[in-house]
């Protein structure tokens, strides 16, 4: 009847285990009977689960990061506070605890708040930028948002009923395969990956049409934000580099669920095929996530340093050639396979190619500082510390791109700190400022300034901290995946890198206080002009929030700082002759019955609770069917009721742009002041 | 586990590794603290043997890690200049210096930047070229040394070695003579693990059903740690051998030692040892059963050797 | 003063409709890429996993030749029975293309019969998919692109009964312009798994 599921898949093995699925049980419930003390169910219901408004579906994706990134902050602190201690002792944490810790760290972190917070940034701000009303296929984004949020729960799932998986982020077979790891773990792991993947390549292909079709009159490519620009090149990898994951989740889950032969070591099974397979999907990975980011510091380096990009053409077509040679080097990921010599010097060179346009890149963005005005946001501050940083790991990148020394340094500490120093300034510095840059259009008001530079201090110190000995270690040796050790002359570095990871909670706090500050003082800091920072892109053109169809009339673009370009020339603000009805589409469930559904398939796969299993596909595709026969998906605005809307906007900014008349320019390249009102 | 801490002062042969292995497991606490303060004494060979390379192999690996970061200097100093230099400088409140709001593209300045990188990945890709081709691990050193034939069996979690040349094997313990070539052929009974003595070299991974190929070399007499690089289940942590360079005379009196032992590695004994089992403590086994490398790839029924490599040649 | 803006009036009904079909089709293909990676991917593991002479004897001795053409033939046909439903589509007769439909689901259900019967035999004399690793790369190429046969006809059956209720209204000839690449593309796909899988293994 439930298949492997029985009592014993309770965490009773240990009291850190138990623990955690007591903190997650009871978040639930804390985060449950708060939503119905508070009578918000409804509200919440029909206003935020069920919208397909990309504003919101955005918020709904940053939410989630931001609950996982908590999640993933818990293991990695876990980790660090393990190896501080486990010197010729077995630590806190048994081998079977501490490799699941790893395993989710890296899992959470990629698929469930990288992942989701990137395309949560997508979702809020490419369509404005474009100057569109919505996305290509707004049904369509919901369902991806429930998907991703079904994988991660999956993920949670697996903390209070049964074990996650003990196989690393990457899973690597036949230790993933079922001879060695016969328990539910790895399957929770395949169908969380799976479950969201999907939702990933349909996000993928949603952006790809919404920024090849809905962009406003007279923007052609050459003239998009370099963050769109971003966003199409990280949507088109995500459609064509997830199918990739896709198959080799199948195919592993076909190994151990049905005793094929893909990836085990015997009946022809070849896992150097997974090693392929998977990281044909996992390096265009890297960029997928990175790219967005390089698009926010674009835009942010311009904004702060009251300027315009420097080398826009050379930014374009570094992010384009970016990701095409993404496509060209994942074998580096496995130079010690043994491949000949020509395989691997062929794929570091392509490796290196890559270092050219990013350094093109960091050239530009130090460009565009030079001979600006440059304001220390917050923002500005996660830029400014992306740059030095990630240049040191761009440095250790190109390292491990020589074979050579890549035989040396692969699987240790030093390929942590690497690809950590790429992805936290590269992509989490990134994500945070673009958090800080757009959370007044997402909000309507602005986030605190202190706060903010001090989590930007204790983040970059901590992040200096904890992964700067990690190098060292690396080329003492010291490999990665540890749970204990007996070279006494490593502890010091691991408590120096455990001290690190304490600052960077300290950093977490500081975004946590900032928020709280900044909610109990919105009425002070509401950007009423739907532009802070003297924005240069159009959604700083809309209101802060946005109405729901974003601009009442389209913008024509005559520049690539589009909406600078209109504060030059006096027309951003100009009142127009008439309004228009306008179409929006309509909320649905469908989007979380699919997400629901999707959880429940994966539950049922899980536990091969097969009756539960077909139960839930059925209902799956019902849901979808039954989408398919409603042709009838939108509602109609009247004009006059858009007009009321951009009629209080209108009032509103006159009153904090202290100009009765803003049809007249606003004066170039000062930034206003802030808390405007 | 204290023992290859405490051995590594020492240049003491196999039995005694096994008698000082008995000792420190007694001692216990003792022990560990003893082991620590012989590291801290500064007598320690397990400390940076990336900076502090012990054969050829990890010293051209060491150089060309040393080269490549001088080179990429060329690109990472102006970036750390010009970012502190830039913000410092044009700072909003520093109204004395220039603004440019507009200034947005210089074909010049366009150029360099495209081609210093460029150039100096081409330098690189050059380095990268010549030094993957003489830093194949599969390659022969080139020596007139005539090398030490090793097999290496990866088990969970311990590590096997067969002397195929002197009919004998060992467990987590690969003792071989210095200024020899150490020809390893090495493959999985497991998972994949990955093969790796820091101070002499880079790591290979071991997969079952096939063999990879390593060529390591110690200049000197000396004691390293060797371990699994990839995680491969609960025992990982605990999987590591001692890899012990000697004079060729003591390698020899070495070699009689083991012939001495009792114990033999016949199919019996090899299910036996396969077995997974944590904390192994070093064996020696006299004989080795024939071919039993060959027919611990054989048994996978791959039938064919490394795909990648074989391909290539 | 110039006006920034585009003041046009609501688009009117028909633009919407041509606009949003040109944006549906657009991703449709953009998944239809997506789709062929995943076959891509499968195809490559195939080839790897059939390198060997055990797996190119497997295959000798399991696959006929005869078998094989009759699916080809089945999905061939549909192919152009399907072709002749969009036909049907463009002229507005309702009757012709639910007949065409009708047909096209006839042809490719006996596909997928004549493809589980092949299945079914393979595992009758001990050739199913947890035998090797080559049985478990043909099983995967070949049963994904059956799966998808699969799906398209549950699709053409939900078409057929949208004809039927809404008639051949601009959004269900859309939805069946996006069936009509998905089939075809199926075919695409059943030319290589042919080519690659069949042939080789019969010649």
């Amino acid at each position: 009847m439930f298949g492997k599921l029985t009592i014993d898949a309770l965490p009773f093995y240990s009291w850190v285990a138990m623990g955690g699925a007591l903190v997650t049980v009871g978040g639930v419930l804390a985060v449950t009977f708060a939503v119905t003390w508070f009578g918000w169910w409804r509200y919440l219901w029909s206003e935020w689960l069920t919208s397909v408004d990309h504003k919101r579906i955005g918020v709904m994706y940053i939410v989630l990061a931001l609950v996982m990134l908590l999640r993933g902050f818990v293991d990695a602190i876990m980790m660090r506070a393990q190896q501080a201690i486990a010197l010729n002792s077995e630590g806190y944490l048994p081998p079977g605890h501490f490799d699941q810790i790893f395993s989710s760290h890296g899992t959470i972190m990629i698929f469930f708040m990288a992942m989701p917070f990137l395309t949560g940034l997508i979702n809020i701000v490419v369509p404005q930028q474009i100057g569109a009303r919505d996305v290509a296929f707004p049904f369509m984004n919901s369902v991806s948002l429930w998907l991703t949020a079904a994988g991660a729960a999956l993920v949670m799932v697996s903390l209070v009923i049964g074990k996650f998986s003990t196989a690393g982020w990457s899973g690597y077979p036949p230790y993933s395969g079922v001879q060695y790891n016969p328990g539910v773990g790895v399957d929770y792991w395949l169908w969380a990956l799976l479950i969201s993947g999907i939702g990933t390549t349909l996000a993928g292909i949603n952006f790809t049409v919404t920024i090849f079709k809905l962009r406003a009159p007279g923007m052609n490519l050459m003239r998009m934000p370099l963050f769109t620009w971003t966003a199409l090149c990280s949507s088109i990898l995500m459609t064509f580099a997830f199918p990739a994951l896709t198959v080799v989740c199948a195919l592993l889950w076909l190994d151990r669920t049905f005793g094929m032969h893909f990836f085990t070591n015997d009946s022809g099974g070849n896992m150097m095929n997974y090693a392929n397979l998977f990281w044909i999907w996992g390096h265009p990975e890297v960029y997928i996530l990175i790219l967005p980011a390089f698009g926010i510091f674009s835009e942010v380096v311009a904004t702060f340093s009251a300027k315009r990009l420097f080398g826009y053409t050379s930014l374009v077509y570094a992010t384009a050639s970016i990701a095409v040679l993404s496509f060209t080097v994942w074998l580096h990921h496995f130079f010690t396979m043994g491949a000949s010599p020509n395989v691997n010097a062929f794929f570091g060179i392509a490796t290196m190619i890559i270092a050219v346009p990013t350094g093109v890149k960091v050239f530009d963005w130090l460009l565009t500082m030079y001979r600006g005005r440059i304001t220390f946001h917050p923002s500005m501050m996660w830029t400014l510390g992306f740059i030095v940083t990630f240049v040191i790991g761009g440095m250790t990148g190109v390292l491990l791109a020589l074979p050579p020394v890549n035989y040396m340094v692969h699987n240790t500490t030093f390929l942590v700190a690497h690809f950590h120093n790429m992805l936290i300034p590269g992509a989490l510095f990134g994500y945070f400022a673009g958090y800080m840059y757009w959370f007044p259009k997402a909000f309507g008001f602005t986030l605190d300034e202190r706060w903010g530079a001090r989590s930007f201090w204790c983040w970059l110190i901590g992040f200096y901290l904890a992964f700067m000995p990690l190098y060292i270690l690396g080329l003492m040796g010291m490999p990665r995946r540890l749970e204990h050790y007996n070279v006494a002359l490593w502890q010091p570095y691991l408590i120096v890198a455990a001290l690190g990871a304490l600052l960077i909670l300290l950093g977490i706090v500081c975004q946590g206080v900032q928020l709280v500050v900044s909610i109990r003082q919105r009425q002070e800091r509401l950007d009423l002009t739907g532009d802070p920072w003297n924005g240069r892109t159009l959604e700083w053109l809309t209101s802060s929030p946005p109405p729901p169809y974003n601009f009442a009339l389209l913008p024509i673009v005559r520049e690539i700082d589009a909406f600078e370009d209109m504060k030059k020339r006096g027309v951003a603000y100009q009142k127009p002759p008439r309004y228009h009805d306008i179409h929006i589409p309509r909320n649905t469930d469908t989007g979380v019955a699919v997400g629901a559904f999707a959880f429940l398939l994966g539950f049922a796969v899980v536990w091969q609770i097969w009756w539960l299993v077909i139960a839930a596909a059925v209902a799956l595709w019902a849901v979808i069917i039954a989408r398919s026969f409603e042709d009838d998906t939108e509602y109609r605005l009247p004009a006059d009721e858009v007009q009321e809307i951009e009629r209080q906007h209108r009032q509103a900014m006159a009153g904090a742009l202290r100009r009765p008349d803003v049809d007249a320019p606003v004066p170039s390249n000062q930034p206003l002041p802030e808390g405007l009102a | 586990m204290i023992n290859v801490s405490l051995l590594q002062c020492e240049s003491s042969n196999g039995m005694d590794v096994i008698v000082k292995q008995a000792v420190a497991r007694r001692s216990g606490r003792a022990a560990i603290a003893f082991g620590a303060a012989l590291l801290v004494s500064g007598c320690d060979l397990t400390g940076i043997p990336f900076l502090d390379p012990k054969g050829p192999i990890a010293q051209h690996e060491h150089n060309l890690l040393v080269i490549a970061s001088l080179v990429m200097l060329i690109v990472i100093i102006p970036v750390f200049l010009m970012t502190f230099l830039f913000a410092w400088r044009y700072r909003a409140s520093n109204t004395s210096a220039r603004y440019t709001p507009d200034w947005s593209f210089s074909a010049i300045i366009d150029g360099v930047i495209w081609l210093v990188p460029a150039v100096i990945v081409v330098a690189l890709g050059a380095l990268l070229w010549s030094s993957t081709h003489g830093l194949d691990p599969y390659k022969r050193i080139d020596t007139s040394v005539r090398p030490l034939d090793v097999e290496v069996v990866a088990q969970d979690w311990k590590w096997l070695f067969i002397y195929p040349e002197h009919g004998i094997a060992t467990v987590n313990q690969l003792v071989f003579p210095s200024q020899r070539p150490l020809a390893l052929r090495l493959t999985s009974d497991t998972v994949m693990n990955s093969f790796f003595i820091p101070p002499l070299g880079g790591q290979i991974y071991v997969m079952a059903g096939m063999q990879t190929r390593l060529h390591l070399l110690a200049d000197a007499p000396g004691q390293f740690m060797g371990r699994n690089a990839q995680y491969s289940g609960s025992g990982f942590s605990n999987q590591h051998f001692q890899a012990i360079a000697e004079q060729p005379e003591a390698f020899e009196a070495w070699v009689s030692r083991v012939k001495q032992s009792s114990k033999r590695l016949d199919a019996d004994a090899y299910r036996a040892l396969a077995v997974p089992s944590s904390r192994h403590p070093v064996t020696y086994y006299s004989t080795v059963e024939p071919n039993l490398f060959d027919n611990i790839i054989a048994k996978y029924g791959h039938g064919h050797a490394h795909a990648g490599h074989a391909a290539a040649k | 003063m110039t006006i920034d803006a585009v003041i046009a009036s609501a688009p009117s009904a028909s633009e919407a409709i041509a606009e949003s079909h040109e944006r549906k089709a657009f991703g449709f293909w953009l998944y239809l890429m997506s789709d062929a990676i995943i076959f891509a991917l499968l195809f490559a593991t195939y080839v790897v996993m059939s390198a060997d002479a055990e797996g190119r004897q497997t295959a000798r001795s399991l696959f006929s030749l005869s078998h094989v053409s009759g699916e080809t033939l089945l999905l061939l046909c549909s192919s152009l029975t399907f072709g002749f439903a969009a036909l049907a589509m463009h002229s507005v007769k309702r009757g012709a293309v639910l007949w065409w439909l009708l047909v096209t689901f006839a042809l490719g259900l006996g596909f997928l019969a004549m493809e589980i019967i092949e299945f079914r035999g393979m595992a009758q004399v001990g050739a199913g998919p947890d035998r090797s690793g080559f049985l478990s790369a043909f099983f995967a190429l070949v049963g994904t692109h059956g799966l998808h046969v699969a799906f398209g006809l549950v699709w053409i059956l939900i078409l057929a009964s949208q004809v039927i209720i809404k008639g051949l209204t601009p959004p269900v000839t859309s939805r069946l312009f996006r069936l009509g690449l998905f089939w075809h593309f199926l075919d695409i796909v059943w030319v290589g798994i042919f080519s690659v899988v069949y042939l080789p293994g019969l010649l």
